[in-house]
């Protein structure tokens, strides 16, 4: 049992992360403002229910996961996993190796990366659907083990695996497509 | 790159002879398979000594999982949002009606 006045001194200090992730999630700032406000509310009530000495951070994305599929999802057509194509191994890897010339100590592929913004890995993030989106995103952004997005997301660890490393592929794939756009990266594997 | 252990000869199809590379050996094909696994922490501890020596002793192996390490890192680090003031006195403001408390 844990205890209604500890609530905000626990809980609050994970705002920015439940921000960052609501975000992506919402894609607009209004609607995750709202998001996170309403985990912060519905946690709070339940906060009874939860274990003391148990993962506080796990169970606050549980709660803005289910409150964004069941609220903020149904808002808008997004795109399904089975509208995203399967992209190979090491996709971006081999498509930037080559691609410009490296300074010292440092690879082409790698150097390459660099270009990319907060903008432009963010849009590429949001482009993905949502159980990819999420997936990458606890994985990624918030450090969190397959057993513990199992936990938040409630599905098997075999399907976090697989929305995971699918996810992984897909976001290389946006990138490399957004970097073409933006002439970033060349299409060709000619050094530009 | 690793060579292939070979075949012996008669063990084939029938014998349900495993389909993994001898003990403490993986290839490129699997190292790369495992990439994930591998950067996440989420192998076996035998598993990971395993594709850690691999990456030792294979160039091709060690610049994809520098790679894919590197983009990691720049998902991580390029998707970080500030919160807005104005968020955090909302949700602090709810909370104390929530709670019955007075405001400030």
């Amino acid at each position: 049992m844990a205890d209604q006045e500890q609530f905000s001194d626990l809980a609050m200090e994970y705002m920015s992360a439940l921000y960052t992730v609501a975000l992506r999630m919402t894609r607009n700032p209004a609607d995750a403002e709202d998001l996170v406000q309403e985990t912060y509310l519905k946690a709070y009530r339940a906060f009874g229910s939860f274990e003391s000495g148990t993962n506080l951070k796990a169970w606050l994305y549980r709660i803005l996961t289910n409150t964004y599929i069941n609220t903020y999802r149904a808002k808008k057509r997004r795109p399904e996993i089975a509208d995203v194509e399967d992209v190979e191994d090491l996709y971006l890897y081999h498509r930037l190796s080559g691609n410009s010339s490296a300074s010292l100590g440092r690879s082409a592929e790698d150097e390459a990366l660099d270009r990319f913004t907060d903008t432009d890995v963010k849009a590429a993030i949001e482009s993905l659907p949502d159980s990819f989106r999420i997936a990458v995103l606890l994985a990624d952004v918030e450090g969190f083990s397959y057993k513990e997005i199992a936990e938040i997301t409630e599905v098997p660890i075999g399907t976090v695996m697989s929305r995971i490393h699918r996810g992984r592929k897909a976001l290389q794939k946006a990138l490399m497509d957004l970097g073409i756009a933006r002439g970033l990266v060349g299409a060709s594997d000619e050094p530009r | 790159m690793q060579p292939e252990g070979d075949d012996v000869p008669g063990t084939s199809d029938d014998d349900g002879g495993t389909p993994e590379a001898p003990a403490g050996f993986v290839g490129c094909d699997e190292t790369i398979e495992k990439l994930y696994f591998y950067l996440d922490g989420e192998l076996t501890e035998q598993r990971r000594i395993e594709i850690a020596r691999h990456l030792d002793l294979c160039g091709p192996c060690v610049g994809a999982y520098g790679f894919e390490d590197e983009l990691r890192k720049l998902v991580a680090s390029r998707c970080h949002d500030h919160v807005p003031d104005e968020l955090r006195e909302r949700v602090a403001a709810a909370l104390r009606a929530e709670s019955g408390m007075p405001a400030d």
